[in-house]
């Protein structure tokens, strides 16, 4: 009897990424959305502040006093504005676009300011839970692509379970509710009750452009709408590596110098 | 009633220019005529005879554009699509079509939530897409929703029908949060106790209102739209949108942007076939294969977003061609699908040669073939149970028509095993067409896009996703949506999950949803 898959798993090496103990190239330059280049806006190229506001189709842009800003929360990367104004906008390269504010997402051209550190709150509550966590994921109206990107999180190049992250499949086991999708009206309730059966501490990620702000197909709703959400991880969807990236965000477990 | 000689019958621009469409690459090859029926009465008796076999439902809904309420049913024939329209009295009531054609059993009740209509005589009305509710107030075609988005109402949860009863029967509703990392679906399951006598499926959860979301918008925004109906299918959706405006606005697609859209189409198809594989792989347990597999997938949706900027292929598809040129030269991409194939083909030789797995699959989830032909059953599973459909073959559109012709995948087994067999040829159809379509992208005038003029009036666009036929209805005034009809695959195919439990116990019911390899956004809409 031949045994078909005994070597097949060293077949190809190591294929698992390095990150976060190491640098991925492919976590470093995707691009999940586009920033403000900051160059003043002194060429409008016959564009006044709403024209510049119009190319967006989900209105990320703002314009206020010759400063352009870009809710990366509401950015769905059509990438429209960097087409028609690569003066002004630009793709930003990194996976690294988790945050623990919502008002974080929100990308100007200023000078950085050092991104403060997780918030305190988040901080205590996941104390306890750094080396072993349960995630239990809820799908709140999504377009399926988020589901995917979830799932990725489990392939051997992801393969979070190297980092003691695990999905569960009962709510009572879990310390993370990871949601996808805009917050759909069907979903409320099971929503709630998924949230009310999982014990105190949990952290609550909403994980894609439709979770922190309802993107496209639901313009004003988003999950946070719901119930308090702790990190966002913008994307359309999110890529893995932001994902994962949200998630050692809440967990206090990213690198030094890492926001 | 219904004479003959009051119909008027439109012949869409496709069908007069068919010839010329064939050199050129204009719009999309096809056989469209729409009737208009002056009555109620003569549709309903047109459109049970033109479902009669070959002939198959492909869509049905209720618009309001010119101020009456109309009902559109979309008949798919051996060459084209037939549109047949009615007039819809205020009351919308009229006969129900699911007591001659059983295919337009969810259509009737998406309608019903949706649009108000009252189809009468409809075995089972109950909400299929919205939340059960006694006060949603009146429903028109094209309205929206009263209380839209915010009301915990809407949350309000009814306990499913039971069809099933007797001594030890009872029903365990499974969802709408499921156990793994899948969409939300309730499937009520009524069981004794290991076999699933009965399954009944409830996807309202994830409602979305995409209908309206896609109206008043440009065509540029629109395509985004399209592009979120079902995520996973983004390109497919997208072409099926663009070709409907193609065909109104008599745009040529330039050959390279043909070409391109092949290759990303393409691609989408490997990474969801392999993500069915390595959802099999899963359930069976075999923790190898949904490693390779998994693995495989990645490598599809990094070269993706090497290729488009996006690991769904987003943004590429615009009306009249595409966004950009692709980013990795199309010889590397090329040289990277087969080789990706031959890995492919070789582990999919060891999943072939584990008895154990073979064994789950075998005789599980058998669809009929008889069935699957007259409900018209779509993609991989209906070829899965003998139907040749393949949009790609039987109306072939952009790079399809200058590649070389394939006959499409399909397999007489009927069941998972059947419907495994179908992706396993499909994904090396794809690698072939992806490393034909690479070679010719090198030859041709790299000219993207065609400006597209603004158009008036109703158009069909088709395309062919992983799961199968994507069917867009759209209708513009000036450079505008004013209705939009988006029938995915997956709407039309997961009702035929009622039909394909046989003795199936609770462990094959992960093995039939993945087989079946449907996304749930494009159900709910």
């Amino acid at each position: 009897m031949r045994l078909p898959w005994l070597l097949r798993g060293l077949r190809d090496g190591v294929v698992t990424t390095g990150w976060p103990a190491r640098p991925d190239d492919y976590f470093d330059q995707f691009p999940v959305t586009p920033v403000p280049t900051g160059q003043p806006i002194t060429d409008t190229a016959g564009m006044d502040a709403a024209e510049l506001e119009a190319l967006c189709p989900t209105g990320a842009i703002n314009v206020a006093a010759d400063t352009i800003t870009l809710d990366r929360g509401r950015c769905i990367a059509c990438g429209r504005c960097v087409t028609q104004r690569p003066d002004l906008f630009a793709w930003r390269p990194g996976s690294d676009v988790a945050r623990a504010e919502r008002d974080m997402l929100i990308a100007d051209a200023a000078p950085a300011a050092p991104l403060p550190r997780l918030r305190a709150d988040i901080a205590e509550r996941t104390t306890m839970l750094r080396r072993s966590v349960h995630i239990r994921h809820v799908d709140a109206g999504s377009d399926g692509s988020d589901e995917w990107e979830v799932r990725a999180l489990l392939n051997p190049v992801y393969d979070v379970h190297r980092l003691g992250i695990f999905f569960t499949a009962s709510p009572r086991h879990a310390d993370i509710l990871l949601i996808t999708g805009i917050g759909s009206p069907g979903m409320i309730l099971p929503l709630a009750r998924t949230r009310a059966a999982m014990p105190d501490p949990v952290v609550v990620i909403a994980t894609g452009t439709d979770a922190v702000s309802g993107g496209l197909v639901g313009p004003g709703m988003g999950v946070a709408r719901l119930l308090p959400v702790d990190v966002f991880v913008p994307g359309a969807p999110a890529p893995p590596f932001a994902l994962l990236h949200g998630i050692l965000l809440a967990l206090g477990r990213l690198p030094r110098g890492d926001s | 009633m219904g004479q003959v000689e009051n119909e008027q019958v439109e012949h869409e621009p496709a069908q007069n220019e068919r010839a010329e469409n064939q050199q050129t690459g204009k719009g999309q090859a096809g056989r469209d005529d729409t009737v208009w029926c002056a009555t109620l009465a003569e549709w309903h008796r047109r459109v049970t005879a033109a479902c009669a076999p070959p002939g198959r439902l492909a869509g049905l809904y209720a618009t309001e554009e010119g101020g009456t309420p109309e009902l559109v049913a979309i008949v798919g024939r051996d060459q084209g699509f037939l549109v047949l329209r009615a007039p819809v009295g205020h009351d919308l009531c009229y006969d129900a079509l699911t007591p001659q054609v059983p295919a337009a059993f969810w259509y009737e009740r998406a309608l019903h939530d949706l649009s108000g209509l009252e189809p009468a005589g409809h075995p089972r009305l109950e909400p299929l897409l919205l939340p059960h509710l006694d006060d949603l107030g009146p429903v028109r075609p094209g309205s929206d929703l009263p209380a839209r988005g915010h009301d915990a109402r809407l949350g309000v949860e009814h306990v499913g029908p039971v069809d099933v009863t007797g001594r030890g029967v009872f029903t365990l509703p499974f969802g709408p949060v499921r156990s793994g990392v899948l969409e939300s679906l309730e499937l009520l399951l009524e069981t004794g106790g290991e076999d699933i006598l009965r399954i009944n499926l409830r996807p309202h959860y994830k409602h979305r209102q995409i209908a309206k979301r896609f109206e008043q918008r440009t065509i540029e925004d629109a395509v985004l739209v399209a592009e979120r109906v079902e995520g996973v299918h983004s390109v497919a959706h997208a072409l099926a949108f663009v070709h409907a405006v193609e065909t109104g606005t008599g745009v040529q697609v330039p050959a390279a942007a043909r070409l391109q859209r092949v290759v990303v189409a393409e691609l989408e198809r490997i990474a969801n076939h392999l993500d069915v594989v390595t959802q099999l792989c899963d359930c069976a347990g075999l923790a190898v294969g949904t490693a390779r597999f998994g693995l495989h997938k990645e490598e599809v949706m990094r070269l993706m977003s090497d290729a488009t900027g996006s690991r769904f292929g987003r943004g590429q598809v615009v009306a009249g061609g595409v966004r950009a040129a692709l980013r990795v030269d199309p010889a590397l991409i090329g040289r990277r699908v087969r080789a990706l194939q031959a890995r492919i083909a070789d582990d999919l030789g060891a999943l072939n040669s584990s008895a154990s797995f073979l064994d789950r699959l075998r005789t599980t989830g058998r669809l009929a073939t008889d069935l699957a032909r007259r409900h018209g059953a779509l993609g991989p599973v209906g070829r899965g149970s003998a139907v040749e459909a393949d949009t790609r073959v039987w109306r072939p559109y952009d790079g399809y028509r200058d590649l070389t012709p394939f006959v499409p995948a399909t397999s007489t087994l009927t069941d998972a095993l059947g419907r495994l067999r179908v992706r396993e040829t499909e994904l090396a159809h794809s690698s072939d067409l992806i490393s034909e379509a690479a070679d010719q992208l090198t030859q041709v005038e790299p000219t993207l896009r065609t400006p597209v003029p603004p158009a008036d009036g109703r158009y069909l666009g088709v395309a062919e996703s992983a799961a199968g036929e994507v069917l867009y209805s759209l209708s513009l005034q000036g450079a505008r949506v004013v209705r939009c009809f988006a029938r995915s695959a997956s709407f039309h195919n997961l009702v035929l999950m009622h039909n394909v439990f046989h003795g199936d116990v609770f462990t094959d019911l992960g093995f039939i949803e993945a087989s079946f390899g449907l996304c749930y956004a494009g159900v709910a809409m």
